[in-house]
């Protein structure tokens, strides 16, 4: 299976990687080389292989519900770049 | 002309009540100054790791039992990928193909009374996003994160409701149930219980699904009526016209009462889910199942069924006063006061009580008359110290906090009125005052009784027993 390069620029810009049109044909033919050795492990017969989840054979632990952190948003907005009255300052987003 | 059948989906997203964050230990509680409970967990830091909270997995469990769903032995959190300046990892991490709760249902009352199954397709746990603020400074927006991470229930349901009326009924029974369950607070102007409707039209009669729009941004449940029946009315107008709907999201004005396009889906969708490696599979154990099934309340159905078959109260009764958690509470705290009063706190409840908490916009468990003062109220209707007429005056005055109805009663002196002497007295005067119509009755107008008991009831300032009135009256007029 072969990747085209405008799959590559959506993929670029869906991650939000700016990318050379110039490497384009280069990520192209690698990705697609990764996409080919997953069709050729896709021959082996796993049907009676449950899929796995995470690497590590083992469950989520988990938390009791309780408030552990203390507020710290002073320390946090020190090396924020826009921070007023309390709230972090983007560009205008406008939905 | 053809006709037109509207097909509606839900999506139920569900804040779930915890105190801390599905992953963090940071607090969820609302109305705080602004990004003081967004920990490093919350911000997305690098090197942090999320972990999840028990109690959020427990009361995904609750929803999943009492709506007769499977739950999944193996759930898996996923990232879904996506840029928003409210949401600083670059992912939600949500459930996709292994959901906590699977497929399940839930029966509504459909228009007309008739019963209606609706599918509930799936519920999957996932974490809130923070929320941006565009009005607060001109050229920017504001972000605060402390909603970011708060845990949510996400109840897909399946494209089962055929009217905005069905879609109003079962965003109602969800949030009954939630209520019930007590894992989320329900409360809409907070964003605590939000819905996003799927909508779309066909012909009547044609199996494949029209192209549906996705409607977002409604925070009531009239407001939800209103959005689904205008872009039902939106999509007829646009195929009638020629035009073509389009896969889209649309936002509901509530002050202009219409819908606008917000963003159209196809490239937003491209969400690039895959398991998060920052966790493990949730494991959930048939034991673990089996306590929190045993641990469950009783539940709006079944309480309205044991209001019908139990009590006997009327189809209608049973089910508004077990469809509110609350209205169901103080309804029961009442009646194991007085439980032979039963029909008379009923009517209280659905009536007078209802009636001041409307105008004062006050909640049931709020109501400055408690189950208890309502109980004890009608009690004194029931042996006679007061008259149904004056206990609406007592009610009034222990709703502005005079008291107990006892206090009441005596500190106003609106003892009924039983003594026979003193009510003969009354009587006398009344007959005396009025020759003519004593006249008119005895010449046969048997109406001018009810002239004569108005009298007597005024000159007692309504404190007569009318019972005793009517049949001294009588007796004396003959």
């Amino acid at each position: 299976m072969s990747l085209k390069k405008e799959a590559v620029r959506k993929i670029a810009h869906l991650a939000r990687l700016q990318i050379d049109e110039s490497d384009l044909d280069r990520y192209a033919t690698d990705l697609s080389n990764i996409l080919t050795l997953f069709e050729q492990m896709n021959q082996v017969d796993a049907s009676d292989i449950v899929p796995m989840a995470h690497p590590m054979d083992a469950t989520q632990r988990l938390r009791p519900d309780e408030v552990t952190e203390l507020d710290q948003r002073d320390k946090f907005q020190a090396i924020a770049p826009d921070v007023n009255r309390g709230l972090y300052r983007v560009p205008k987003v406008i939905e | 002309m053809t006709d037109w059948e509207s097909v509606i989906g839900l999506e139920v997203h569900a804040q779930l009540a915890t105190s801390s964050k599905i992953f963090s230990g940071a607090s969820t509680a609302y109305g705080s100054e602004p990004n003081t409970q967004a920990c490093t967990v919350d911000l997305g830091f690098p090197g942090v790791l999320p972990v999840l909270n028990a109690e959020v997995v427990k009361m995904a469990i609750k929803f999943g039992v009492a709506i007769g769903a499977k739950i999944c032995s193996h759930s898996v959190f996923e990232r879904k990928n996506y840029f928003y300046p409210d949401l600083p990892k670059g992912y939600q991490i949500s459930q996709f193909e292994l959901p906590i709760v699977g497929t399940g249902s839930l029966e509504i009352t459909a228009e007309e009374g008739a019963k209606k199954t609706i599918g509930i397709t799936r519920a999957h746990l996932e974490e809130d996003a923070g929320k941006s603020l565009h009005d607060e400074f001109v050229d920017q927006t504001g972000i605060d994160l402390n909603r970011a991470g708060t845990p949510l229930l996400e109840i897909v349901s399946e494209p089962d409701m055929r009217s905005a009326k069905e879609a109003v009924a079962y965003a109602r029974k969800i949030h009954s149930l939630v209520r019930y369950l007590e894992i989320c607070d329900g409360n809409m102007q907070e964003g605590s219980f939000r819905c996003d409707a799927n909508v779309s039209v066909r012909p009547v009669g044609q199996k494949e699904l029209g192209t549906r729009t996705e409607l977002k941004n409604i925070n009531s449940f009239r407001f939800l009526e209103r959005a689904i029946n205008h872009e039902i009315q939106r999509q007829i107008d646009l195929i009638e016209g020629g035009g073509k709907v389009v896969l889209e999201t649309r936002l509901y004005d509530s002050s202009k009462d219409e819908t606008r396009s917000m963003r159209s889906k196809e490239e937003a969708n491209d969400y690039r889910y895959f398991p998060d490696p920052d966790l493990l599979p949730v494991a959930v154990d048939e034991a673990d199942i089996e306590a929190i099934r045993a641990s469950l309340p009783e539940l709006p159905d079944e309480k309205r069924r044991r209001y019908l078959d139990t009590l006997k109260l009327s189809e209608y009764n049973a089910e508004l006063l077990s469809s509110n958690r609350d209205t169901a509470v103080y309804f029961e705290q009442a009646l194991s006061r007085a439980p032979e009063l039963k029909d008379q706190i009923v009517n209280w409840i659905l009536g007078d009580l209802s009636a001041a908490l409307n105008r004062n916009e006050v909640e049931i468990q709020d109501s400055p008359v408690t189950p208890q003062m309502l109980a004890d109220l009608l009690q004194r209707i029931a042996d006679n110290t007061i008259s149904g007429k004056i206990a609406k005056e007592v009610f009034e005055a222990m709703w502005r906090g005079e008291g107990s109805t006892d206090r009441i009663i005596e500190a106003r002196g609106l003892k009924q009125i039983t003594d026979s002497s003193e009510i003969e007295g009354l009587i006398d005067d009344v007959i005396a005052a009025n020759p003519t119509q004593v006249e008119q009755f005895r010449a046969g107008k048997e109406k001018v009784l009810g002239f004569f008991v108005g009298q007597i009831m005024k000159q007692s300032k309504g404190k007569a027993n009318p019972g005793q009135v009517n049949s001294m009256l009588r007796d004396k007029l003959k």
